[in-house]
This record gives C-alpha cells, structure tokens and sequence, in this order.
C-alpha cells in the first residue's frame, strides 16, 4: 500500500464518516447512561430498527396500508423514524427499563439485550444479513465531490455533517439551556428535583426516548451508505461500548470528539496495516483502562 | 399345469420383488440441505436451493428404488463450527444419506472431510475452492458445478487479452478468497499480466470504501473482486459512488444471476464473468428456469441449477445401483457420463471434480435486454479439460 499524502487524507475522510456514527451514537449511549444509569446495549437494535423504518416507510408501507404509490422519501423517514422509534423506546421504558433502576446495572443491561436480540431475530426473518441497498437515496445528494485529493461521495459528507450538526445540538441543549441544566440535576440529585416539582420519572422517559430517536436518526443516515442488515447494529454497538469507554460516559463532548477521533485512527489503521483495523480501538480501550480508567474525559463516580 | 404354472409365477414374482427389494439405509433416502439461508450468499443458494432439490425429488417421481425420500435443510450461517455440527447431528441421528449445496468453500472443506469419514456423499454444488479437490480432497466428496480454477480461466484471460494488465485484487478473508486470488493471479501471470497489489476483508462486509480507495490509488487497470454474493455487490455498488469504474475495470471473479438482478443492468452492463451455467442456454435450460422462475421468483442461479442436476443423478445412481450406501454411490457417478439440462458429457474425476464446459457470459447493456431477467450474452464456450486443473496436476492424496 502507498502511504502518500493523499492515501491518508482519502482514509482519514473515510475514517471521519464512521466516526461521525461513531459520536452519534455514543451520545445516545453516555446521555441514556448518565440519567438512567442503564447501560442500554439495545442501541445498536434501534440503529438498525431507524434504518428499517426507513427502508419499510419506503418500500412495504405502502402496499401495508392500500395506497402502493405512498413512498415515504429519505426526508420524511429521517424526521419521522427516529420519532417512531423513539416512541417506542418511550413504551420500553414505560413498561419494562422503569422497574430496574433500584436494581443492579446488570438488570438493565441483560433487559436491553434481551431487546436487542428479539428484534434482530425477528428481522433476520426478512431481511438478508448481507445487506439490503437502501432505494431512495435523493437525487440531490448523489454524485462525488472532488476535494483534491479523491472524489469523495456527496452523500458521505451530507452523513459527517448532519450527524455533527445533530451532536453539536445535543451538546448545546444539555450544557447550555435550561432544561438541559434540569437533566444534569436530575442525573446528580433526582430526589431533590423532584422536590422542586419537576416531574423527574417523565424527564427520564423523554431522555430514553430521545436518547434512542438519536440512535434511530443514525440509522437512517447510514442507510444509504451501508445497506440495511438486521446485525448492522450489532457490529456497531461493540465497537460503540468501546468508544464510550474510551471517552469516558460521564461527558457529552468528549463522546463526540472521542467517537471522531477513534473514526479516524481506525480509517489510518486501514492503510498502515488493514487486518488491525478492527481491533486497534480495542487495544486503545485496553490503554485507556490501565492508566485511567473512568476515561479519557470522564469523572469518577 | 394349472398349480405348476402359479407356483412358477408365484416364485418368478417373488425374486423379482426380491430384486427390487434394495438395500436402502433407514428404508428410506434423506437428502440434507445445507446452505447459507440468512446471510450474504442467501440469493445463491438459500430457500432456493431447497426448491431446486424439491423440484428434482418431484421430478424424479418422490420415490427411489422403491422407498420414499425425505429432504431436510439447515442453514449453516457461513460458519464451518455451525455446519460441522450440524452434519454430524444429520449422519450420527437423522440418517442423512447425502448432503449438498454446503454454498461456503470453509463449510465445504469441513463437512467433506467430515462426512466421508462417515461413510456419507457430499455433492458440493455452491463453494468453489480449489482445495476441495486438492490438499483437502476426501474419497466421497463431489465437487460438482465450479471452481477457483475455471473461473478465472475463463474471466482473467479475457480481461488480459483486452488490456487489462496491471490487477488489484480486493479479497474476501477466507479459503474461498485466498483460493481465487491465488488463481486469478497463477493466471494474469501465466498471460502475461502483473499483480500489483492486493488487500483482504472480512467475509459479509458491506463499507468497501477504504479497499476501494486503495485500489485507486494502486493506478491499477483492472480492480479484481475475489468475493461473491452481497460482499460483491456492495463493492461494484460502492466503486460507482467513488468514481473507480471510470478510470479502471472491475472484474467480478465470481458472479450470479442473482447478483446482475440486484445491482440493475445500468450498474452491471458491460461485466464479464464465467459461468457453469445461464438459463438462456439452450431449450432444456429454458424449460427448468421457468419452472423454477414460477416457482420461487428467480430465475435460478447456476448454483441452484447444478443442484437439481446433482440431486437427480444422485438418485438416478441409487436407482441403478440399488443402495444408497457412500462408496457405492460414488463409485457410480465415477463410471458414468452425465447428461441433462445442467451439462453434457460431464464427468466425474477421481479426486471428485466434475468435467463440464464453462461459458464466458456478458452482461448486457438496458436497451439489449429484451424481458425480466435477459441479462447475459454467452460469448465463449471454455472446454472442460481447458477450464478445470487436470488430473496430473492435482495435489488430492487419494491419488497417490
């Protein structure tokens, strides 16, 4: 392999986009685990459950329901699957996530597991583990972009910056405004917000909920780039449980920057010595763990 | 008289039922299918390749040597540990007399050997290493449609022949992968072309960016894909998006119809590949793929095809030789030639590969096409003895 110049920035881009799915979806992960304190392994399901929605709301729904020309496009299915899915994180929670939080983390884990196992099996009945082409793809966003240095896909950068933009609005709203500071509250002391009358256990069904429409929103993006496969979310999940270790699950920016930057070095990873690229986050895992183990921009608990 | 003549046709029916009675294991014939019905070969063999073993059961009228036959499938998950087992479970319980497909050349090597050291024929109509009939070669074991030889044979020659001489080979990790590669390479060499690079990704993928990327920037001419199903269509997919099929040539080692169908002639058109076997080939080809096409959908690849020529002669061997038990059956199809809509005048090694003409195929462009599922012009007939490694060439033990 040649390690010119433009070999590693062609890599490095490559690498930014999986990072951007990256950030995305451990976002999802340390908010989920830093106000419920669940360490919600179905994330990867609902990835893959947004991408589905997506796919279905375009090519099945319609013939479902009577009226065969109804295909919800790629712009309705990313405003809408991550509010279909998100509500039905919402009813999981509802019924089931709520009756462990005074029990062991290892409740909520073996639960959300249990879910994730349950919907991928009951996709892999449908669908092919090799990948289903996503069909609607808009025209827009199709073609190459020439940055110099490769034609990289226009639709693969319209990926690194929606899911940036979504990341970036989700750090702002929980740093910076008023019902972000409600959640940290509630994350700290739920008691004593409660006592202030806000009403903690609906706040902790809305976080779930968006928690997993991030998730979802992630989904959909992907669609295109990756194909639709039930497992597509369980080999992404491992590599996510990693990152959020990495970053450590207490920090909202340092997931984002974490999930890029370990994108990249796995997109580098790929040129210097291809069949490492799948375990050099887990060896920086391992690292992170020996010499500070709460994470790289973590706090002890 | 009278008593005489009915004791003599009571005898003479008698022996006759008695030759007819067979020596059949469990009283009755079980087929085992094992293939890939989830994942990124399901399209090859799959549900469709149960079909295609139903449809020559059907055809060969349900029963064999007087005792019915039985068909139970499983789907191996591309896992040779999932397989193995699985197998063991259908010889040591279920009395499993035959099983097929198999569809993954690390299935394939590890249920061969498995069973012929129970004493049970694999007929292997979807994995396409080499090895099966080389260093991994097992006395009951059937190598039937295609390998890793013949595909290049027929594919890199003519890319060779029409320029394409610098190759850039993006390979699926596992022993079918290694095997084309090393085959495909044996061969652009031995034509006069050059390797210059090669990278490896793991079976299923479906994000080929970053080995596309490599590939490009390699300045090769022609980018050599060594995997199938899925893995390949994601690729040919994801090297239209960067640009790659503009300034170099894709060549698909191994293709199905299936494949062609998913990707959409705009995308596919121009693709050359060697096949055992197209539907269009001729009147008898026609008349299976319609049925099959009624049937499940698809019309059937040359995988699913094979498999119902392999079934049928599997119990054709059974008919004749009236038992079903492993080294019987194999020494069969070693003395017979077979024809039938699969191929003509196949026939069967002693290291277990199967003679038959290979065809080069084109895909054909949009407009060429002429009705759903005209993809492909045959453009060359490569012989049998040209296409396959040759007997005194093999490496198989069982030889010496």
């Amino acid at each position: 392999m040649s390690l010119s110049l433009n070999a590693i920035l062609a890599q490095a881009m490559l690498g930014l986009t999986n990072g951007a799915f990256y950030a995305i979806l451990s976002l999802g992960l340390a908010v989920i685990f830093g106000l419920l304190n669940i360490i919600n392994f179905a994330h990867g399901a609902v990835y893959m459950l947004g991408a589905m929605v997506a796919l279905i709301g375009y090519s099945y729904l319609g013939s479902w329901i009577g009226v065969p020309e109804l295909q919800a496009g790629f712009w309705w299915a990313l405003a809408l699957a991550p509010l279909v899915v998100g509500v039905f994180g919402m009813i999981i929670e509802r019924t089931m996530l709520k009756r462990l939080y005074q029990l062991d983390h290892l409740y909520g884990l073996l639960l959300t597991f249990g879910i994730a196992l349950v919907l991928q099996g009951f996709f892999l009945n449908y669908f092919s583990t090799g990948g289903t082409p996503y069909p609607a793809t808009p025209a827009v966003l199709k073609g190459a972009v020439d940055l110099g240095f490769m034609y990289f896909p226009t639709y693969r950068l319209f990926a690194i910056i929606a899911s940036l933009a979504v990341c970036f609005a989700t750090w702002y709203v929980i740093e910076r405004t008023q019902i972000g500071a409600l959640l940290r509250a509630g994350t700290e002391n739920p008691n004593l917000v409660q006592a202030f009358g806000v009403n903690v256990p609906l706040m902790v069904t809305l976080t779930y909920g968006f928690g997993v429409a991030l998730a979802a929103f992630a989904g959909v993006v992907a669609a295109p780039i990756y194909s639709i496969s039930p497992l597509m979310g369980a080999d992404l999940i491992i590599i996510v449980f990693a990152v959020v270790v990495i970053g450590g699950m207490g920090s909202i920016m340092g997931a984002i920057v974490t999930g890029l930057s370990l994108g990249m070095i796995e997109g580098l990873t790929k040129v210097i010595y291809a069949p490492a690229a799948n375990t050099v986050i887990f060896l920086l895992m391992v690292l992170v763990l020996l010499i500070r183990p709460a994470g790289l921009f973590g706090k002890e608990r | 008289m009278k008593t005489n003549m009915m004791t003599l046709a009571l005898a003479t029916a008698m022996t006759a039922s008695g030759a007819a009675q067979a020596n059949i294991s469990g009283d009755a014939v079980n087929i085992g299918v094992l293939t890939d019905m989830t994942g990124l070969y399901s399209a090859v063999g799959g549900a469709g390749a149960v079909a295609a073993t139903e449809m020559a059961v059907e055809d060969f009228g349900g029963e064999v040597a007087g005792k019915p036959i039985n068909i139970v499938s499983s789907d191996h998950q591309n896992r040779a540990d999932i397989a193995s087992s699985k197998a063991r479970e259908w010889i040591d319980n279920d009395g499993v007399d035959v099983i097929v497909e198999m569809l993954n050349s690390s299935v394939a090597i590890a249920v061969q050997k498995l069973a012929s050291s129970k004493g049970v024929v694999t007929i292997n109509t979807g994995a396409g290493t080499t090895a099966l009939t080389n260093e991994e070669c097992a006395p009951l074991g059937i190598h039937y449609v295609y390998d890793t030889h013949a595909l290049p044979v027929g594919t890199a020659t003519a890319i060779v022949e029409n320029g394409g001489e610098e190759w850039y080979f993006i390979t699926a990790d596992y022993a079918f992968g290694q095997s084309l590669e090393k085959n495909t390479s044996d061969v652009v060499k031995a034509n006069g072309g050059k390797v210059v690079g090669s990278v490896r990704h793991p079976l299923s993928t479906t994000d080929f960016s970053s080995y596309l990327i490599q590939a490009q920037s390699s300045g090769a001419d022609v980018v050599a894909l060594g995997n199938a199903g899925t893995d390949f269509t994601n690729a040919v997919r994801q090297a239209g998006e960067f640009g790659i099929t503009e300034t170099q040539t894709l060549a698909g080692m191994l293709v199905f119809i299936s494949d062609v169908h998913a990707l959409g002639l705009e995308t596919a058109q121009g693709l050359q590949y060697t096949s055992a076997w197209y539907w269009d080939q001729n009147d008898e080809a026609r008349a299976f793929a319609e049925r099959f096409l009624e049937r499940t959908g698809s019309m059937p690849s040359m995988v699913q095809a094979g498999l119902y020529s392999a079934v049928t002669n599997y119990l054709q061997a059974i008919e004749e030789t009236g038992t079903d038990e492993g080294k019987t059956v194999r020494a069969y199809f070693g003395e017979t030639t077979m024809n039938d809509m699969f191929h003509k005048n196949a026939t069967v090694q002693p290291n277990g590969r199967v003679i038959h003409d290979m065809y080069l195929l084109k895909v054909k462009s949009p407009s060429e096409s002429e009705r759903p599922w005209d993809y492909a012009t045959i453009e060359g007939t490569i012989p049998g003895d040209k296409a396959f490694i040759p007997l005194s060439e093999s490496t198989c033990s069982l030889l010496k």
